[in-house]
C-alpha cells in the first residue's frame, strides 16, 4: 500500500549513493519485499504470478525464435520447420511458445474468473481492472497476429475470416481491413505486419502490466473476504517471503502442467490443419480459432438473423466485440456494496452459471452451429415426384425400403427422387444464442439488479477475525459450501 | 484443492480444444493391433521399422510424394534411422551417402558453363521431389496434387494410425465388382457391408438391411477412412451413407510389393506399419530427445515444488490465515 512507510535500508555506501540519485532498490523492496500483504489470499491469487512468468516465457522464447524464423509467404512454414528441426532446441523454443500462449491464457481466465468472483473491480480498484481488460484485449490481438506466423491453413484461413469481420464493420470497416491486410488480400504483406506487430504488443503488454502493478500497489490487495485492510499489523504480512514463497510454489505447479504438455502432448491443444502449409485455393473444412478464443466465436455466430438495416454478420461482430467491452464497464454494472461472492449467496450461484456459460460457449465454438445438441424426432425419408397433373407431389417414409418401393411404384417418368427431411432439432446455434443472453444478462442486468435486491450475508469485521478460530482453509475458498 | 481444480480446468480446456477435431467424415483410424511403439510417453522409434519405412517411401511412395522438409543427412542424424555413433556428422556416414547417390537430382549450383547439371544427391541435399512443380504433380494424378509427406503425420488427424488406417483401410476385391450402366458406362460398385473395416457405418445404421452400394467415381477411390462425404456416390439409405470418402491416389500396397533387405515379409500391414512409423519419426525427428529431455524437466520441478511446499509450510507456520 503506498500509504506505510518505506522500510528500506540501503546498507552498502552504493546503494546509499544510488537510493539518493535513483531510488530504484528502494521501490523494487517497497513493492515486493516489504509490501503489506493480506495475510488470507488463497491459491486463486497466486495468478498475477503465474501470469508475469507466462508473459515473461513468451517474450523469451518469442525473440529466439524471431532470430530464426522467415516472415514470407514462400518461407514462413518452412523457417517454422527448420526451427523444429536444425535449431539446437528449437523444437523446445516453438513447442514452449505454442503451448505458453494457451497456458498464458488459461491463466488469464482464471484470473479474470478470481476477479469476479471476489469483486476485485470495485472501488477504489476499478482502474486496476480497466488496465486487466486492456491487457486482456491486447493478449487476443497478440495471439491472432502469432498464429498468423506459421503460415499454415489455420493460420491463413483464420486470419482471413477475421479480417473479413473488421471489414464488416461500417464505413470505418474496409479501411481498417485493407491497412492490416497491406493490399486487397491477405498475402506477404500482411504477414510481414502481423510479424511486426506481434513483437511490437508484447511489449505494450509488458509496459500496461508494470500500470496494472502500480495500480495494484495503490489500493492494496483485494482479498477473499472482500474486506479491506483496516490494522497493517494483524491483517497482512510482507509480500516476502510470505507469498514469495506461496506464489512459487503455484508457479512450479503451474510449470509442472505447462511441462506435460510441452514435452508430451504439444501438439493436442492445437489443429492439424496447421501442419499443412497456407494454400489460399483450398478452404479446410471448418475453420475454428484457437481455443481460447472459441467462446467469442461462438458469440460471433449465434447471431444468424438481421435487427432492422443491421444485418447479421454485422450484428454478430457488434456483439462479439461487445462481449469484450462489456468487461471494462464491470466495476460500474455492479451495485452491490458486498465485494466478495462469500457473502452474496445469491450472486454466488449466477456467477457458477456464468462460469459454466462461458465453458458451454467454448464448446458451441468449437463444432459445427448446425449440429444437434438434442435431436427431435428422426430424419425421414421424402419421396418427391410428378404426379398425373404435372405438380410436384411428396410423401414421407420412415424406412428406406418403404421409400424405395414408392418410387418404384410410381411411373418411370415422373422423376422421383428420394431426399432426407432432417428432423427438428435443439441444435448448437440455438444453445449458443441462449448462452449469449445468459453472457451479457449477467453483466447488464444480472448484476446492477441483484446489487440493490439481494441480501448479503454478514461479512467479517476484518481480515484477521476472519482467519482466526481454527485452521480455515483458504484453499477451499470457492467451493460452493461456504 | 485448488490445484486440481487448475489441472481440472486445464482438461477442460483440453477438451474443448479436443472436440474441435471431432469433425470430419472419416471412420476412426485403427493402429495397428499392438499399436506403435513410440506413442507411449517413454516410447521409442523401432529403428529397424523405420529404415524399412524409409524403404517402403524411396520404392513405392517417393515417385508420387515429394519430403521438402528432409534432407537425406537427417537419416544419419541422431534417431535417426541409419545412425551410427561412428559418424556423428551423418555426412560422413558411408551408408548414407550411398542412400542419397540413390537419387538423381538437379544440381542447384550451375557447372562451370553456366548449365544445370543431373548428378547424384549428397546427404546434405534434400529429398528429391518427384516433379517439378504443382502443375506438373496435378497432370500426372489426374488433377490431385499428392501432398508432401514431411509432416503428414501431424497434419492429420491421428497421426500414424490415420496413415496405417489408410493405407491397409482400401476394399479388398471381394467388395468391388464392376457393371455397365444402362447408359452404357462403366461402373465400379463396392460393396460397404463387405469392406472390411468396423465402424464404417454410423451408429444405429448397417447391418439392418439398408447396406447400399457406392459408384466409385472415375480415377477416384473409395477408402473408410478418407475424410469425406460419399452421400452423392451412394445408392441407398441417404441418412446413413458409409463414412470415408474418395481420393485420387489408388491402392498402393500389395503384399510382396516390396522386398525388405532385412528379410522380413512384405505384408501390407508390416509395410504400412513401417512407413507410417517412418512418416511419424519424419514429422518429428526431435521425438525422443522432447521425451527423454521432458522426464528430467518434470522430474527436477516435483522435487523443486516440494522444497517449495516444505519452505511454505515452514514459513507460514506462525501466521493464522
Ligand atoms: C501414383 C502416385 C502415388 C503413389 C505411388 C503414392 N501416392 Fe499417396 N497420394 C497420391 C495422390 C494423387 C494423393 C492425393 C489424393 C487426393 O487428394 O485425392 C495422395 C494422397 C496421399 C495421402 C493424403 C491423404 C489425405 O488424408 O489427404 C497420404 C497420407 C498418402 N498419399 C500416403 C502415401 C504413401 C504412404 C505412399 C507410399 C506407400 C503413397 N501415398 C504413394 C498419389 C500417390
Ligand atoms: C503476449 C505474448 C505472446 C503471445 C500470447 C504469443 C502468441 C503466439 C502464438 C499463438 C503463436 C503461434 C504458435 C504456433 O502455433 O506455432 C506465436 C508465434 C510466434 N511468435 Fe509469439 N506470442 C507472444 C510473444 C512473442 C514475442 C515477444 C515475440 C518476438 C519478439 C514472438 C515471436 C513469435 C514468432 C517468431 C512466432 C512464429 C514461430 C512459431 O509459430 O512458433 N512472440 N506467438
Amino acid at each position: 500500500m503506498s500509504g506505510h512507510e518505506s522500510t528500506y535500508k540501503p546498507a552498502s555506501g552504493f546503494t546509499r549513493w544510488l537510493d539518493d540519485r535513483l531510488p530504484i532498490v528502494r521501490l523494487a523492496h517497497d513493492s515486493f519485499v516489504d509490501f503489506p500483504t493480506p495475510k488470507n489470499l488463497n491459491y486463486w491469487y497466486t495468478f498475477g504470478g503465474i501470469l508475469a512468468v507466462c508473459l515473461a516465457i513468451q517474450i523469451i522464447t518469442g525473440v529466439v525464435l524471431a532470430m530464426h524464423y522467415t516472415p514470407t509467404v514462400d518461407e514462413g512454414f518452412a523457417s517454422v520447420e527448420r526451427i523444429m528441426r536444425d535449431v539446437p532446441y528449437g523444437w523446445l523454443l516453438r513447442y514452449v511458445h505454442a503451448n505458453g500462449a494457451s497456458f498464458f491464457f488459461l491463466a488469464v481466465y482464471i484470473h479474470m474468473f478470481r476477479g469476479l468472483y471476489y469483486g476485485s473491480y470495485k472501488a477504489p480498484r476499478e482502474v486496476l481492472w480497466l488496465l486487466g481488460c486492456i491487457i486482456f484485449f491486447l493478449m487476443i490481438a497478440t495471439a491472432f497476429l502469432g498464429y498468423m506466423l506459421p503460415w499454415g491453413q489455420m493460420s491463413y484461413h483464420g486470419a482471413n475470416v477475421i479480417t473479413g469481420l473488421i471489414g464488416a464493420l461500417p464505413i470505418i470497416g474496409e479501411p481498417i481491413q485493407t491497412w492490416l491486410m497491406g493490399g486487397p488480400s491477405i498475402g506477404n504483406a500482411t504477414l510481414q505486419r502481423f510479424f511486426s506487430l506481434h513483437y511490437l504488443l508484447p511489449f505494450m503488454i509488458a509496459g500496461v502490466v508494470i500500470l496494472h502493478i502500480w495500480a495494484l500497489h495503490v489500493p492494496g490487495n483485494n482479498n477473499p473476504t472482500g474486506v479491506e485492510v483496516k490494522e497493517v499489523k494483524k491483517d497482512t504480512v510482507p509480500f516476502h517471503p510470505y507469498y514469495t514463497v506461496k506464489d512459487g510454489f503455484a508457479i512450479v505447479v503451474f510449470l509442472i502442467v505447462f511441462a506435460i504438455f510441452v514435452f508430451y502432448m504439444p501438439t493436442v491443444l492445437g489443429h492439424a490443419d496447421n501442419y499443412i502449409e497456407a494454400n489460399p485455393l483450398v478452404t479446410p473444412a471448418h475453420i475454428v480459432p484457437e481455443w481460447y478464443l472459441l467462446p467469442f466465436y461462438a458469440i460471433l455466430r449465434a447471431i444468424t438473423f438481421d435487427i432492422g438495416p443491421i444485418d447479421a454478420k454485422l450484428l454478430g461482430v457488434i456483439a462479439m466485440f461487445a462481449s469484450i467491452a462489456v468487461l471494462f464497464m464491470v466495476p460500474w454494472l455492479d451495485t452491490s456494496k458486498v465485494k466478495s461472492m462469500r457473502y452474496r449467496p445469491v450472486a454466488k450461484q449466477f456467477f457458477f452459471g456464468f462460469v459454466a456459460c462461458s465453458l458451454l460457449l467454448g464448446w458451441c465454438g468449437a463444432v459445427n452451429p448446425d449440429d444437434p445438441v438434442i435431436p427431435l424426432g428422426e430424419d425421414k425419408l421424402l419421396v418427391s415426384y410428378t404426379d398425373a397433373n404435372g405438380f410436384v407431389a411428396t410423401a414421407e417414409f420412415d424406412a428406406y425400403e418403404e421409400a424405395v418401393a414408392e418410387v418404384e411404384s410410381l411411373p418411370a417418368d415422373s422423376g422421383a427422387s428420394i431426399s432426407v427431411q432432417k428432423a427438428p432439432a435443439f441444435r448448437f446455434v440455438h444453445l449458443a444464442q441462449i448462452l449469449t443472453v445468459y453472457y451479457f444478462a449477467y453483466f447488464l442486468v444480472i448484476l446492477p439488479l441483484l446489487g440493490l435486491r439481494e441480501k448479503p450475508k454478514n461479512e467479517p469485521e476484518s481480515i484477521h477475525k476472519s482467519v482466526l478460530g481454527g485452521h480455515k482453509s483458504s484453499d477451499a475458498a470457492l467451493a460452493p459450501a461456504e | 484443492m485448488s490445484i486440481l481444480r487448475i489441472i481440472a480446468a486445464g482438461a477442460t480446456a483440453a477438451a474443448l480444444a479436443g472436440s474441435a477435431f471431432a469433425a470430419g467424415g472419416g471412420a476412426h483410424p485403427h493402429g495397428p493391433a499392438e499399436g506403435f511403439p513410440f506413442e507411449s510417453p517413454l516410447g521409442k522409434f523401432e529403428k529397424d521399422s523405420v529404415q524399412r519405412g524409409y524403404q517402403v517411401y524411396k520404392e513405392v511412395c517417393a515417385s508420387c510424394h515429394g519430403m521438402k522438409l528432409l534432407s537425406y543427412r537427417n537419416l544419419g542424424e541422431k534417431g535417426g534411422p541409419f545412425y551410427d555413433p561412428e559418424y556423428p556428422n551423418a555426412n560422413d556416414n558411408p551408408l548414407v551417402k550411398a542412400l542419397a547417390a540413390e537419387n538423381e537430382i538437379l544440381d542447384p549450383v550451375p557447372n562451370e558453363f553456366g548449365e544445370y547439371d543431373f548428378r547424384p544427391a549428397r546427404p546434405s541435399d534434400p529429398f528429391r521431389s518427384p516433379y517439378a512443380n504443382d502443375a506438373m504433380a496435378a497432370t500426372a494424378n489426374g488433377g490431385a496434387i499428392p501432398p508432401d509427406l514431411s509432416v503428414i503425420t501431424k497434419a492429420r488427424h491421428g497421426g500414424a494410425n490415420y496413415l496405417y488406417s489408410l493405407m491397409t483401410g482400401y476394399p479388398s476385391q471381394e467388395a468391388i465388382s464392376y457393371e455397365t450402366s444402362p447408359e452404357g458406362e462403366f461402373l465400379t460398385v463396392i460393396d460397404p457391408s463387405l469392406v472390411r473395416s468396423s465402424g464404417i457405418y454410423a451408429e444405429g445404421a448397417g447391418g439392418h438391411g439398408d447396406v447400399g452400394r457406392l459408384i466409385q467415381p472415375l480415377g477416384q477411390y473409395y477408402n473408410p477412412y478418407m475424410p469425406g462425404d460419399t452421400t452423392a456416390q451412394y445408392e441407398g439409405d441417404p441418412r446413413h451413407p458409409p463414412k470415408g470418402g474418395f481420393l485420387a491416389m489408388p491402392p498402393q500396397l500389395t503384399d510382396g510389393r516390396v522386398t525388405y533387405l532385412d528379410g522380413t515379409e512384405a505384408t501390407v500391414s508390416q509395410m504400412a506399419y513401417d512407413v507410417a512409423q517412418f512418416l511419424a519419426w519424419a514429422g518429428e525427428p526431435k521425438q525422443q530427445n522432447r521425451k527423454s529431455l521432458g522426464l528430467a524437466t518434470i522430474a527436477y520441478l516435483v522435487f523443486f515444488a516440494l522444497l517449495l511446499w516444505f519452505s511454505y509450510k515452514r514459513i507460514w507456520r506462525k501466521v493464522e490465515h
